[in-house]
C-alpha cells in the first residue's frame, strides 16, 4: 500500500475510535509524538518522586509517613507503567533515562519548585495530582492503545492521592494558627505553577491542532485549565483556603470563572532550566544513575555467571 | 512490673522496626534500578506497619493515653531501644543490602520463635510480619549473592561492608534484662538458641556469595539499653521535626 493510503486507513481507524496497537501501522510524527509525550510523562512521575520524597523522613505521624511512602512509591510505579508503553514504540528504558540525565528530555515544570513545608504535600496532592488528573483522564481514551490501558490504572491512583492531599490540607485547616498558616503559604506558592501545568495557551501551542486529530490529546489546554479553575474554586472554599488571584471572579455569562493572567515568562524559563530546582533534580537524577551503575554492571555479571555455569553444567 | 516489661520489649522490637524503616526510606527516588527503589521502599513500609501495629501494642500495654506517635516521635535517643545495627547510616547499595540481610536473617528467626510467645498479641503481630519478613530475607539474601558474585568492584565493596559491620552483629543475640526477665514467662525469644541458626544462614548465603564471613571480633553493643551511635540523634531529629516544633497538633 502506499504510504498517502496507508494514513488515511490509519485516520480511519482514528476517527472511528478503534485503538491503535504496537504492530499496527503508523505515520512515524504519530509514533515520534508519542514517543515524546510518554516518555516526558515516565520522567514526570520518575522526577516528581523526588520533591515530595524530600518530607517522608520528616512526615508528623506514622500514618503520614506510610501514606506518603506509599504515594511516592505509586509514582515510581507509574513511571514503570509508562516506560513500558513507550518501549512498545520502539525505545528502551535505558535510552529514555539517558535522555533525562543529559537534560535532553523535558519532565513536567511543576517538579523544579522546592518543597519547603509539610502543608507542601498537601498542595501537591490537591492542586499538582488534581491538575494531573485533568489532564490525564482523557488521555484514558487516547488513540494509542498501551498508553491509554496504562492511564487507567495511573488515574485511579491519582485521584485517590488527590483525597489524600486535600485531607492533609483540611487537617492543618482545622488545626493551629500556625498550620493554618502553613497551609495558606503552600497554596499561594503552588496554585501559579500548577495553572502553568496544563501548558501554553492555545494560541501558543502549535502541536494541539495535530495530536487532537490524531485523538492523543481531546481538550486543549486552555479548556483543561478552565476546568481546573471552576473544580479549584469551590474545593478551596470547602477547606477555607484562598486562593491567590484578584482576578478570580464567576463570570454569569460564561458560565465559569474567570481568572488573571499567567506570568508565562517564569513558565518559559522553568522549561528553559532555570527554575529554582531544575539544577538540583537532574543532578539528583545523574548521582542516581552513576552511583547505581556498579550495582548494574553487578547483576548483570552475575546473570552471565549464572547462564554460562547452567550451560556449562548441561554439557558436563 | 510485668506490663512495664511488656512495654520494654515491644519498644525494643518497635524501635529496630522504625529505625529501619526511617533508613531503608532514604533510598526512595535515589535507588540503582527503578525496580529495586521500589523494592526497598517497599520493605521501609513494611517496616513501618510493623513499627504501628507493635506501637498500638505498646500504647494499650502501659495504658498512659500515649499514642503510637507519642512513642515514635517524642521519646529522645536515650529512650529508644533499637540496636546498633539498623541506625548506621545506609552506605552504597551494597552496604544497605548486607546491613538488611545480617538483620533479616535474625529478624525471620526472632519472629518465627515469637509464634510460640505466651502472650497472643505479640504472637499474632508475628504471624502478620513472619509473611513480610520472609519476603525481605528472600530481596537480601539474593542481592548478596548478586553482588558478592558479580564484578570485582562488587565483590570487593560487598565485602569491606560486611567486614565493617560485623562487630554489630553480636547485639543481636545479647538479652537484656528485660528479655531475661520475659523469658521465663515465654513471652520473649531465647536469643542464644536462634544463634546456630542464624550462624547458618549467613554462612549459606555468604559462601554462595563468594564473600569471607570476618572472625569474630570485639562486639559493639548499647543499643538495648539506650547508649546509641552518633547517627541516631540526627536520624530522630529529622524524623521528630514536626512533631517537637509544634507541639500538640493534630497532623
Amino acid at each position: 500500500m502506499k504510504e498517502a493510503d496507508l494514513e488515511k486507513k490509519f485516520q480511519d481507524k482514528v476517527d472511528a475510535e478503534i485503538r491503535i496497537e504496537p504492530r499496527d501501522w503508523m505515520p512515524e510524527k504519530y509514533r515520534k509524538t508519542l514517543i515524546r509525550q510518554i516518555s516526558q510523562h515516565a520522567h514526570s512521575e520518575i522526577v516528581g518522586m523526588l520533591p515530595e520524597g524530600n518530607w517522608i523522613s520528616r512526615a508528623p505521624s506514622l500514618k503520614r509517613k506510610v501514606g506518603l511512602i506509599a504515594k511516592v512509591q505509586d509514582e515510581a510505579g507509574h513511571g514503570l507503567y509508562l516506560y513500558s508503553a513507550a518501549e512498545t514504540l520502539g525505545i528502551d528504558r535505558d535510552t529514555m533515562f539517558q535522555q533525562l540525565n543529559s537534560g535532553k528530555a523535558k519532565y513536567s515544570s511543576i517538579f523544579n519548585y522546592p518543597t519547603i513545608s509539610w502543608a507542601d504535600i498537601g498542595a501537591i496532592g490537591w492542586l499538582v495530582d488534581g491538575a494531573a488528573i485533568m489532564n490525564q483522564v482523557p488521555l484514558c481514551r487516547c488513540s494509542y492503545g498501551p498508553y491509554a490501558r496504562a492511564m487507567v490504572r495511573v488515574c485511579k491512583e491519582e485521584s485517590f492521592h488527590q483525597r489524600q492531599g486535600f485531607e492533609i490540607l483540611m487537617t492543618l485547616m482545622n488545626g493551629s494558627q500556625e498550620q493554618k498558616d502553613m497551609a495558606q503559604n503552600a497554596i499561594d506558592r503552588w496554585w501559579w505553577p500548577s495553572m502553568m501545568m496544563f501548558g501554553p495557551t492555545d494560541d501558543d501551542s502549535p502541536n494541539t491542532v495535530q495530536s487532537m486529530k490524531w485523538k492523543i490529546k481531546r481538550y486543549t489546554n486552555d479548556e483543561l485549565r478552565q476546568k481546573f479553575v471552576d473544580v479549584c474554586v469551590d474545593q478551596a472554599k470547602v477547606l477555607g483556603i484562598n486562593l491567590p488571584d484578584p482576578d478570580l471572579k464567576w463570570n454569569e455569562e460564561r458560565g465559569h470563572y474567570d481568572f488573571g493572567a499567567i506570568n508565562w515568562d517564569e513558565f518559559w524559563n522553568v522549561v528553559k532550566g532555570n527554575g529554582p530546582c531544575n539544577k538540583q533534580r537532574l543532578k539528583t537524577r545523574n548521582e542516581a544513575y552513576d552511583n547505581g551503575a556498579w550495582v548494574r554492571e553487578a547483576a548483570m555479571a552475575y546473570s552471565e555467571k549464572r547462564a554460562a555455569r547452567k550451560a556449562a553444567g548441561k554439557v558436563a | 512490673m510485668k506490663e512495664n516489661l511488656l512495654l520494654d520489649y515491644l519498644l525494643q522490637l518497635g524501635d529496630n522496626a522504625l529505625v529501619l524503616g526511617q533508613r531503608l526510606a532514604e533510598w526512595c527516588g535515589h535507588g540503582p534500578i527503578l525496580e529495586q527503589d521500589m523494592a526497598i521502599t517497599n520493605i521501609s513500609l513494611d517496616l513501618f506497619g510493623q513499627t504501628r501495629n507493635i506501637f498500638q501494642y505498646a500504647a494499650k500495654v502501659e495504658g498512659e493515653g500515649r499514642t503510637e506517635d507519642d512513642l515514635a516521635f517524642l521519646r529522645d535517643a536515650i529512650h529508644f531501644k533499637n540496636i546498633l545495627l539498623v541506625e548506621l547510616p545506609n552506605g552504597d547499595f551494597g552496604r544497605t543490602i548486607v546491613k538488611q540481610f545480617l538483620y533479616d536473617a535474625f529478624n525471620f528467626l526472632n519472629y518465627t520463635a515469637l509464634l510460640e510467645s505466651t502472650d497472643k498479641q505479640l504472637a499474632a503481630i508475628a504471624e502478620k510480619s513472619l509473611k513480610e519478613v520472609t519476603y525481605h530475607l528472600r530481596f537480601s539474601s539474593e542481592w548478596m549473592i548478586r553482588l558478592g558474585d558479580g564484578t570485582d568492584v562488587s565483590h570487593q565493596k560487598m565485602q569491606t561492608a560486611l567486614n565493617d559491620l560485623w562487630m554489630y552483629t553480636g547485639e543481636l543475640f545479647e538479652m537484656s534484662k528485660t528479655e531475661k526477665e520475659l523469658l521465663k514467662t515465654g513471652v520473649a525469644v531465647d536469643l542464644e538458641k536462634l544463634k546456630p541458626a542464624w550462624n547458618k544462614k549467613v554462612k549459606e548465603i555468604c559462601e554462595e556469595a563468594t564473600l569471607k564471613i570476618p572472625e569474630d571480633t570485639w562486639m559493639q553493643t548499647g543499643g538495648k539499653t539506650g547508649v546509641h551511635t552518633e547517627n541516631l540523634g540526627f536520624l530522630l531529629a529529622d524524623m521528630q521535626y514536626l512533631q517537637r516544633a509544634y507541639p500538640g497538633q493534630e497532623w
